[in-house]
């Protein structure tokens, strides 16, 4: 078994703004099984970072525990990274958001991270509002402990031992929907044309947004009864229109007829361009959207693609009126209100 | 506003993008792209500038290439499913394997001296080009320019040096040459010159039950080998072994036997073979070649005399006329024979050159100054008639269309000399022959030779070496001696002549456990090692002591350690993949795509990274489930087998392609494997 890369790459490989190539956002070799769906979402993160010329130091990487968890390893080498605790995950990207805007949240986690031991914190870190991205790397099963069902597993999938599931499943896009979530997404692992931009649009948002990705377990959840394997994926995915990110400054250079695509402008200026569908779906309608993941549940569909935005959405930092800068970087000055306001607020006091 | 023709942007970085001219569109057939690396238009204009520069002369010698190594676009139509039961479609991709004429199998004998397993590295030579020990020290090494290593990395593997490593670090490998029968089959064969194509002939025949006779004009066997090839470069002692050991395999050879007439000795054996090399040098004739001609002198036969020991001085002042490797033995030859002065001159600039690189370096490194583009107009003559130096013509190179013309700029130059040596090329010459036993000859005076089955027109006599079509080099002799061999046996077996046995070829599994194969992959990225060299001062004043020391064991394994395996194919199944992607985010060089079918021309485009190496072909698989088929780009792989190992299904697996070009001495296997 390859522990290591060969350190040479094609001489001909493209340079972002920032002279990097793609490689240098790569992380270690997986251990994770090979042909497990997160590898593919870490090359999609690697791919969004390097389109987006992200200088790997101004990221800090999160993660619970799972094998969703341990995929920061394997992608930009070169960032901060956290492993919390089972589930806790949210509240750590919370306090660092707070003392530290500066940086780029990429948080990882998976369906039992999220969907079971981490839901309340999940659920509040949503409602809160936190500046970050938020990933669920959805396979419908614990991996690590052998193949139990996880609380996204669909009512009729069994597990690989033939046992049927008892419980409905948690439908995280929803529920983030519900929840306040200003960004929600869902994709597939398998299709990264669709998922790429849709994670470039996740990074430039300002609040939080949550890419709840179907990422095949191929050990223990990619066999013919199961409702998240590549084949039952590419048979059911109902794909909403095509996602483009535009980065500021840049031409939009889609052919749609005029009239056929929505527009959304995220905070920095870029923009995401989504092809128009029969659904006649407005992304910025969280009562539609929710509706129409509704709609297509009943029907058996996996429906992908941008599924809601909220682009004039407050960031936690600005609800709490946090300062600009990074907690550590501030002076004695900016802490200490000095002695006459000191002396003001007393007289406020009397 | 900033000039932004042919710029185009791609994620933020301006692409050269040029379309091929329309007379080239047949050749090259479609636009090229090619990155400038650059955000900033202004920084991006000069560098597309010289991109343009670079594809304008690429398209000129792309142009001369495309005729000669036949490149072939695949038109219109969308891509085909690349047939990899075809043993070429991966003898292509062992890049170093494909360019030698005998097709040794270097990366496995690279792979058997990183275990030490150094008899078993030299047999596999010696199956396969004969004289490895020779080889390794004076090999024209066609694999070292098309070594995969100098496109991924700095510099290809020296193959070279650790051929000779198999040679100086093998023991004794008598026990495992092939047996020679001792009932004869009854048919006689004569090899005319005792070169190695004769003697290549005579190894592959003798094992057969041929009785083998070899005729040689000297009073020693090996050719050009030991004439041209001076001891400094390979000593004789590497150069005995390896001849008498065909000798000894039961040749008769004749030496003094110079041959006046092929009629005289046709009727004595079944088959003839004439391996006579190209024994005449060509002469200047310029004023004064004629009044000087006892201090001028042909640079091959001056290197005979002086191997046979007959020459034993040189002048002090010495001028060499010549740019190829004959040229670099003359000057060096004559500096360690007392010259204190010696020049190479050449008519055409350094770079066009035809000396091998490494062997100009070594002249050059051993003070000798290389005067190009100067034309020889005149030999001197002091008042006593005899040479005292010679003037020159300074020429200057042009280039138009990709072809050069050399245009005299009317710069004389004078140089002083004691001797002179012409080095200026070398012509196949057949007194001997008579015209009307039915040898066609062309209007060059070559015989008409058959490039497959190396036969005349007399169909009893065959050519090889450089008999054949001219001057080239021990390893294509070699290979001309394989194909003569198997002609020969055919002929005397009354088989079509084009009746030719296919190369042994197999592809097998190396899996040996889950993410486990065969095979090392973890390849050294150090840089090209240097091999050792003698003391100059020493190696100047010696004409016998080798110059290359050759590598020690140590750098010896640490070289090999380069070699990519280019033998372990990526073998692909479509119908094992789930299309998860794994290989292509694993791959180191990014060279696997899963697109849409198209034109070739479009799937080079829009690969990860577009495929702009047209000599180096695409691996195309059937329609996947989802529609598209896997394009792996065979240009930067590095075989190191990343794809297979991440690989859930086992889609991707790495296969050994072990391609062994058929010869006598494999017959029986090749017979074998078809009844199989």
């Amino acid at each position: 078994m390859s522990y290591f890369k060969p350190i040479n790459k094609h001489p001909n490989l493209e340079k972002n703004k920032l002279g990097l190539t793609r490689r240098d956002y790569e992380g270690g070799v997986s251990t994770l099984c090979a042909g497990c769906g997160h590898d593919s979402i870490s090359a999609c993160i690697i791919e969004a970072c390097f389109r987006l010329n992200i200088e790997a130091y101004k990221v800090a990487k999160l993660s619970g525990i799972g094998c969703s968890s341990k995929a920061p390893a394997y992608f930009l080498n070169a960032s901060h990274g956290f492993n919390s605790v089972h589930g806790r995950m949210p509240s750590i990207a919370t306090g660092a958001n707070c003392a530290n805007e500066d940086l780029l949240y990429l948080g990882v986690s998976g369906d039992g991270d999220s969907a079971s031991i981490g839901i309340g914190q999940f659920i509040h870190a949503i409602r809160r509002q936190v500046n970050m991205v938020y990933f669920v790397e959805n396979n419908g099963t614990y991996g690590l402990t052998k193949g139990q069902f996880s609380a996204t597993n669909d009512l009729e999938s069994k597990n690989k031992y033939g046992e049927d599931n008892l419980f409905p499943p948690i439908d995280l896009t929803s529920m983030a929907i519900q929840m306040g979530a200003s960004y929600v997404a869902r994709s597939f692992s398998g299709d990264r044309d669709q998922l790429v931009p849709l994670i470039m649009g996740a990074i430039q948002h300002k609040g939080f947004a949550l890419l709840d990705i179907i990422s095949p377990c191929v050990t223990f959840n990619n066999h013919d009864s199961s409702t998240k394997s590549y084949d039952y994926i590419r048979n059911h995915n109902e794909a909403m229109g095509k996602t483009d990110f535009v980065p500021l400054g840049e031409e939009i250079k889609t052919n749609y007829d005029d009239g056929s695509s929505v527009e959304v402008k995220l905070h920095d200026g870029s923009r995401l361009s989504l092809e128009k569908t029969d659904h006649n779906f407005d992304p910025t309608d969280a009562g539609k959207s929710l509706e129409l993941i509704r709609e297509k549940n009943k029907e058996g569909k996996i429906i992908t693609g941008l599924l809601y935005v909220d682009n004039k959405c407050k960031p936690l930092t600005e609800i709490m009126d946090l300062p600009d800068k990074p907690l550590n970087t501030l002076e004695q000055d900016e802490l200490c209100p000095g002695s006459e306001i000191l002396e003001e607020i007393n007289k406020g006091l009397s | 506003m900033l000039d932004k023709k042919y710029l185009f942007k791609r994620n933020n970085v301006w692409w050269v993008k040029l379309a091929v001219p329309l007379s080239l569109r047949s050749e090259l057939g479609y636009d090229l792209r090619r990155t400038t690396g650059e955000t900033d238009l202004d920084k991006a204009i000069p560098i597309r500038d010289k991109i343009i520069e670079d594809f304008k002369t690429e398209f000129q010698i792309r142009k001369v290439n495309a005729d000669d190594k036949g490149i072939v676009l695949r038109g219109t139509e969308h891509m085909q499913k690349t047939d990899i039961s075809d043993p070429q479609y991966f003898h292509k991709v062992v890049d170093c394997q494909y360019a030698c004429p005998a097709h040794t199998n270097v990366p496995e004998y690279i792979r058997l001296i990183a275990q030490k397993k150094y008899d078993d590295a030299y047999m596999l030579n010696w199956e396969s080009n004969v004289f490895p020990g020779i080889l390794g020290r004076t090999c024209d090494r066609p694999c070292e320019p098309a070594c995969r290593r100098g496109r991924t990395h700095d510099k290809p593997v020296a193959i070279c040096r650790l051929k000779r490593v198999t040679y100086d670090y093998k023991n004794d490998i008598d026990p495992y040459l092939p047996e020679i029968p001792k009932v004869k089959n009854g048919k006689k064969i004569g090899l005319i010159g005792a070169g190695p194509a004769s003697l290549t002939v005579a190894r592959d025949l003798l094992p057969l039950g041929y009785e083998v006779t070899i005729f040689e004009k000297d009073n020693k066997p090996g050719g050009l080998m030991r004439t041209n090839i001076p001891s400094f470069r390979l000593p004789a002692e590497v150069l005995d072994e390896e001849v008498y050991r065909i000798i000894k395999m039961g040749a008769e050879l004749k030496t003094n036997s110079y041959i006046d007439s092929l009629e005289n000795v046709i009727d004595s054996f079944d088959a003839v073979f004439v391996g006579t090399g190209a024994p005449k040098g060509k002469d200047l004739e310029i004023p004064g070649r004629k009044e000087a001609s006892e201090n001028i002198h042909i640079g091959i036969d001056w290197l005979t005399s002086i191997a046979f020991e007959h020459t034993k001085s040189i002048g002090k002042k010495v001028i060499v006329i010549g740019g190829g490797n004959t040229a670099m033995d003359c000057c060096r030859t004559a500096i360690r024979l007392g010259a204190d002065d010696v020049k190479v001159t050449v008519r055409s600039p350094k770079s066009d050159m035809k000396a091998s690189d490494w062997e100009l370096e070594e002249a050059i490194d051993e003070g000798i100054p290389i005067l190009d583009n100067t034309s020889p107009k005149e030999f001197l003559l002091d008042d006593e008639g005899k040479l005292k130096g010679m003037k020159f013509e300074k020429m200057e190179a042009q280039y138009t269309d990709g072809k050069r013309k050399l245009i005299p700029t009317g710069e004389e130059i004078i140089i002083e000399c004691d001797d002179v040596l012409l080095a200026i090329g070398q012509d196949n010459a057949f007194p001997w022959i008579e015209k009307n036993i039915g040898i066609e000859f062309n209007e060059w005076d070559c015989p008409i030779v058959d490039k497959t089955t190396m036969q005349s027109s007399h169909p009893k006599v065959f050519f090889g070496g450089d008999a054949a079509w001219g001057p080239e080099n021990i390893i294509w002799a070699v290979a001309h001696g394989h194909q003569a061999a198997i002609s020969i046996d055919n002929f005397c077996s009354e088989v079509d002549l084009f009746d030719r046995p296919p190369p042994l070829t197999n592809l097998v599994s190396q899996k040996m456990g889950i993410h486990e194969w065969s095979y090392d992959n973890g390849i050294s990225q150090e840089a090209r090692l240097e091999v050792p060299h003698a003391d100059l001062k020493q190696a100047l004043s010696d004409l016998k002591m080798e110059v290359e020391l050759g590598f020690d064991e140590k750098l010896a394994l640490d070289e090999a350690q380069r070699c990519l395996n280019c033998d372990m194919q990526t073998v692909f199944q479509e119908k094992l993949c789930i299309e998860c992607d794994a290989c292509v985010d694993i791959c180191p060089t990014d060279c696997i795509t899963f697109t849409t079918n198209d034109t070739e021309e479009k799937v080079r485009e829009k690969l990860r990274v577009p495929a702009l190496n047209l000599d180096q072909d695409l691996y195309v698989s059937e329609k996947l489930a989802t529609g598209r088929i896997m394009v792996k780009d065979e240009d930067m792989c590095v075989h190191c087998g990343l794809c297979a190992e991440r690989c859930p299904t086992g889609a991707w697996d790495i296969q050994k392609n072990n391609y062994i070009e058929a010869h006598n001495l494999n017959k029986d296997r090749v017979k074998a494997k078809e009844v199989a």
